[in-house]
């Protein structure tokens, strides 16, 4: 243990330091230091592949980090044996990409699980919060009996959100909630984020490339940029600041990505169009 | 060979690239990393055997996901096992009738026939059909939910997936492997009687008095022995593989068939294994040696 004063009234709920996360010979993060306060949203973006998944995956301890600590209301996840961290996880909520139900439950019992699993309420008051939860979303209450394939993307990340929300979380994760979603059924997604923010009063990161919910959702907007693209000494955060400085920034790879401009990849592109052909013309 | 040898493509091998000693290097080097992966992956499924034997006695197995394995595993399975044993017995019958009457020794079928499948065939065949049937319906399951989170997703709500996923099938596989192998024995037996003594007329009395005189309680008892070890590598092995699934129907695909593969294998390895202890075991039980068939 360093010896840092340990008199701090209460440590963030989520601190990041130093951290590496590498697969086989491939870094994806590197050096990532940041700090998450109490009832702050965040929302990561940055192009795919750049390692946006990977760290709140890291967050809650899916991935383990290669260097680094990450810290959950002062528990390094990675020091921690695997019954405490799953005693841990019940403070987190996790909505998946693809909202992860478990095909072969119903709706009501995908939903249930988590009560299922950490608390001793009767059949009938589980039964009863799952109706509540299904209602929080905004879903008719036939979705309970029906299985998820039988379900449309908006209603499934609803009721992955439900069963994310199930047990009161302290920090909820979200993996691209709005990814292959209708314009419509995004907006739907981002106020029920802003709501259950409000309600609950918790602690929310976004990992996104959805530059609509970059802007209505969070407090602090963080980018991440893929390794590949940077010098060995470059910082992998280009961006750390508030909606609003995003839209000021003057770095072109950000306002790149908030305008959606491919930039210099059209040239790469061309380049690589260019070396294919002559290679076909070769032969 | 040239003075100016190619600049090596990244990533390769350099020493690939320098005649015939840079190609037995690459051999060998070949042959080290499979031989590793073999190992690392051995390792792998014995620390996920043992993490799953803790599991089941940490925590008593709920019983909603312990029934809808068990139908699956034993119920469905046992109609396509009963079937196979039957053949199998009959087969058994055709292939040695001739031989055996050449000697003059018809009766003696059925001890030939009832103690190869209570020892060897009827463990071996429905381990095999549960691999076919069971094993690779397990990996394809769980590797895609692996690839769809769902595996994840447990994790993240404080959830063991051992504890979820792998201890019933587990334990569905253990359990009820015996049964499936008594009912292989049984059709076999049965099939064998039927082929023997009405398509190849050879006398019911002394087939039976054959029989009775050469396979013994524990004969049959050795190959329910050795099941329990096929049911327990089946389970570990294919779900081992689903949870290691690589991203993508492919990935899916390949922990399916993999798991058939390495479980097949495995299934003989130990069969070997497991019959010269158990014929160990019999000579220091019975040191008067092997009955004369």
């Amino acid at each position: 243990m360093d010896n840092m004063p340990v008199t701090e009234a209460v440590p963030p709920l989520v601190d990041v330091r130093g951290l590496y996360v590498s697969f086989a010979k491939q870094t994806v993060l590197r050096d990532i230091t940041l700090t998450i306060p109490r009832g702050q949203t965040l929302v990561v973006i940055g192009e795919s592949g750049c390692g946006k998944t990977v760290l709140l995956k890291t967050l809650i301890g899916l991935i383990r980090p290669t260097l680094g600590q990450v810290l959950f209301d002062g528990h390094d996840l990675s020091k921690l044996a695997e019954r405490e961290l799953a005693r841990l996880r019940v403070r987190y909520g996790f909505l998946f990409q693809g909202a992860a139900l478990f095909d072969s439950l119903t709706v009501a019992e995908n939903v249930a699980f988590p009560f299922r699993e950490h608390s001793h309420k009767t059949n009938a008051e589980i039964d009863r919060l799952v109706r509540e939860l299904i209602a929080e979303v905004g879903l008719n209450e036939n979705v309970l009996r029906k299985y998820p394939a039988e379900l449309s993307g908006g209603m499934r990340k609803r009721v992955g959100l439900a069963r994310a929300l199930t047990l009161k979380p302290e920090l909820m994760l979200y993996d691209e909630p709005t990814t292959g979603l209708d314009p419509i059924m995004s907006d739907v997604i981002n106020e029920l984020i802003l709501r259950v923010r409000q309600q609950l009063k918790m602690t929310s990161v976004v990992v996104t490339h959805d530059m609509h919910t970059a802007h209505k959702v969070p407090d602090r907007v963080v980018m991440l940029y893929p390794l590949a693209r940077l010098g060995t000494s470059e910082p992998q955060i280009i961006f750390d600041g508030t909606p609003r400085d995003l839209e000021r920034s003057r770095d072109p790879r950000v306002t790149q990505f908030i305008k959606g401009e491919a930039g210099e990849r059209l040239m790469e592109m061309r380049t690589q169009f260019a070396s294919a052909e002559s290679m076909m013309k070769g032969r | 060979m040239a003075a100016t040898a190619p600049a090596a493509v990244p990533g390769e091998n350099p020493a690939a690239s320098r005649g015939p000693v840079g190609a037995v290097a690459a051999w060998v080097a070949d042959i080290g990393e499979a031989v590793i992966a073999l190992i690392t992956t051995f390792g792998d499924v014995v620390l996920f055997g043992l993490e799953t034997i803790r599991w089941m006695f940490a925590r008593l197995p709920r019983k909603d996901t312990l029934l809808p394995n068990f139908y699956q595993i034993g119920v469905l399975s046992l109609p396509v096992v009963a079937l196979t044993g039957l053949f199998i017995g009959m087969v058994l019958a055709v292939q040695s009738y001739s031989q055996f009457r050449v000697m003059r020794l018809e009766t003696r079928l059925g001890a030939v026939i009832n103690l190869s499948l209570v020892r060897e065939l009827g463990p071996v065949l429905a381990a095999t059909m549960l691999a076919g049937r069971v094993g690779s319906a397990m990996a394809a399951e769980l590797g895609t939910m692996r690839v769809t989170e769902q595996i994840d997703a447990l994790s993240s709500m404080g959830a063991n997936p051992i504890y979820y996923l792998v201890v019933p099938r587990f334990l569905g596989c253990l359990i009820l492997i015996p049964t499936l192998t008594i009912m292989a024995d049984f059709m076999g037996v049965m099939g064998g009687y039927f082929f023997g003594v009405f398509v190849l007329d050879i006398d019911s009395h002394h087939y039976w008095v054959n029989s009775q005189k050469v396979v013994g309680l524990f004969d049959v008892a050795s190959g329910v022995f050795k099941s329990l070890f096929f049911g327990a590598a089946i389970a570990l092995i294919s779900c081992h593989r689903g949870f290691h699934c690589q991203p993508g129907a492919a990935g899916v695909g390949r922990a399916a068939t993999s798991a058939f593969v390495y479980s097949f294998v495995s299934i003989l390895v130990l069969d070997l294994f497991l019959g010269i202890l158990i014929d160990n075991v019999y000579m220091s039980l019975y040191p008067e040696g092997i009955r004369f068939v």
